[in-house]
């Protein structure tokens, strides 16, 4: 097909679903209502069970089959794009270059920020049930903040710090601990990812039930998936060589 | 007052994803990418969703215009 | 601005699928992919808004019955954002995959099936 027919063709499906979504638009309550069924439901909820993040208590309480799936989903990505990214028989990964000149200023700012981005990674995934934040977000930061080693300049060192492996293990891991924890819940509550430990009282850093575990768990998935995603992309652009 | 911050975010969200989507060089576009991210991110908090706003910061940032310009440096260097 | 989100969010999942439709390079059509995502987040949070609320996290200082946003959106849209990353990430490698078969990146050379 040319470049002008698909167009056109694009040109004429979008216009229906710019009008189809006009149409829906125009029955919704409008932005900013005051009517959200769901809200009153899920509030009610998530205070009984004294969490106080009410999107963590939707996350991994209410709904945690669906946050199950979507976990399995990253899973899935990661060890996909790590089998796509191998090097093939004609390639040859070579060590990598060490050194290279970059600022004493910047060398000094990476490690110190990397401190501070560990702990911070580490305080989201803790306190998630209780401020903005949990495995997901604290996952992320985590492994962002490993490659702060990179951005000061040394390759070898991240290289070092980062065994493929172990953060293959770990990632399993935490999905397995995930699986793990629901299944508990229907051992116990007998129903899956039941939230079967005590609740505390709303605001202390032990309560929530199970919902910090999973925040753990997610945390640790998330954190060595994104790790492994990055180096396979670093190894592809730095030391393996083409044919 | 917040009337203008979320329609101002909102506009800035708008063009940043006209940007990135027109653009033409993808090394371009992983700069405008990181840019969109932060514009969703000031979107996200002024719609009052800092958890949401956490995590593409995080991911939208960093993570994202990352691969997009090692992938683009591994596609050059093949051709 | 009662509609001005939700045109937002219509605009944004167009102009990604415009950008898809008329790339002349899979890395960039991966970007415009996800320009289309970040459509439906404003579209999910967009729903889920209340004017004059406060984000839905309580803490010692903030009474049970103040007014919130909807948490079930945003629940959605944070998993969704960590999540799309990734898928965003496997097709980045599919592409670079391509280009190492096929020596080029452009859609409209790659039209054969190969066994």
């Amino acid at each position: 097909m040319t470049r002008r027919a698909r167009f056109s063709l694009f040109l004429a499906g979008a216009s229906c679903f710019a009008v189809l979504l006009v149409l829906a638009v125009l029955g919704l309550p409008g932005f900013g209502t005051t009517r959200h069924q769901y809200r009153d439901h899920a509030v009610a909820a998530a205070i009984g069970h004294g969490t106080a993040n009410v999107v963590s208590a939707v996350n991994f309480d209410q709904r945690g089959i669906d946050t199950l799936g979507e976990e399995s989903i990253l899973l899935g990505s990661v060890v996909g794009a790590a089998a796509l990214l191998r090097p093939a028989r004609r390639e040859q990964d070579h060590a990598p270059a060490g050194g290279g000149s970059v600022l004493e200023a910047t060398r000094l700012a990476g490690y110190v920020v990397l401190a501070v981005t560990l702990l911070l990674g580490i305080d989201l995934i803790a306190h998630g049930h209780l401020t903005p934040g949990g495995g997901f977000q604290g996952g992320v930061v985590l492994a962002t903040g490993l490659h702060l080693l990179y951005v000061a300049g040394r390759y070898p060192a991240l290289a070092r710090l980062r065994p493929l492996a172990s953060f293959e293990v770990g990632e399993g891991l935490g999905a397995a601990a995930f699986a793990g924890l629901g299944v508990a819940g229907m051992a116990v509550a007998g129903s899956f990812l039941a939230n079967v430990l005590p609740s505390g009282s709303f605001g202390d850093l032990l309560s929530a039930g199970s919902v910090p575990l999973l925040n753990v768990a997610v945390g640790v998935e998330v954190a060595c998936g994104t790790v492994i995603l990055l180096a396979k992309f670093l190894e592809q652009a730095i030391t393996i060589t083409g044919p | 007052m917040s009337q203008a911050v979320v329609a101002a975010s909102l506009t800035f969200v708008l063009l940043m994803g006209t940007a990135v989507a027109l653009s033409n060089a993808p090394e371009r576009q992983a700069v405008t990418l990181s840019v969109l991210g932060l514009g969703l991110t000031v979107l996200f908090l002024a719609l009052q969703a800092p958890d949401v706003a956490l995590s593409q910061l995080g991911v939208g940032s960093a993570v994202l215009p990352l691969m997009v310009m090692l992938a683009v440096r591994k596609v050059r260097s093949i051709r | 601005m009662r509609y001005y989100a939700f045109f937002v969010a219509g605009w944004l999942l167009l102009i990604g699928c415009l950008g898809i439709v008329r790339s002349r390079n899979l890395v960039h059509a991966v970007a415009a992919l996800s320009v289309c995502q970040s459509g439906t987040y404003v579209l999910l949070l967009a729903v889920g808004f209340q004017w004059k609320a406060v984000a839905p996290v309580f803490g010692n200082t903030l009474p049970t019955n103040t007014p919130v946003v909807d948490p079930v959106v945003q629940a959605m849209t944070l998993t969704d954002v960590v999540v799309g990353a990734t898928v965003t990430a496997l097709l980045l490698a599919m592409a670079v995959q391509i280009a190492k078969r096929q020596r080029t990146v452009d859609p409209d050379e790659l039209s054969a099936l190969e066994g």
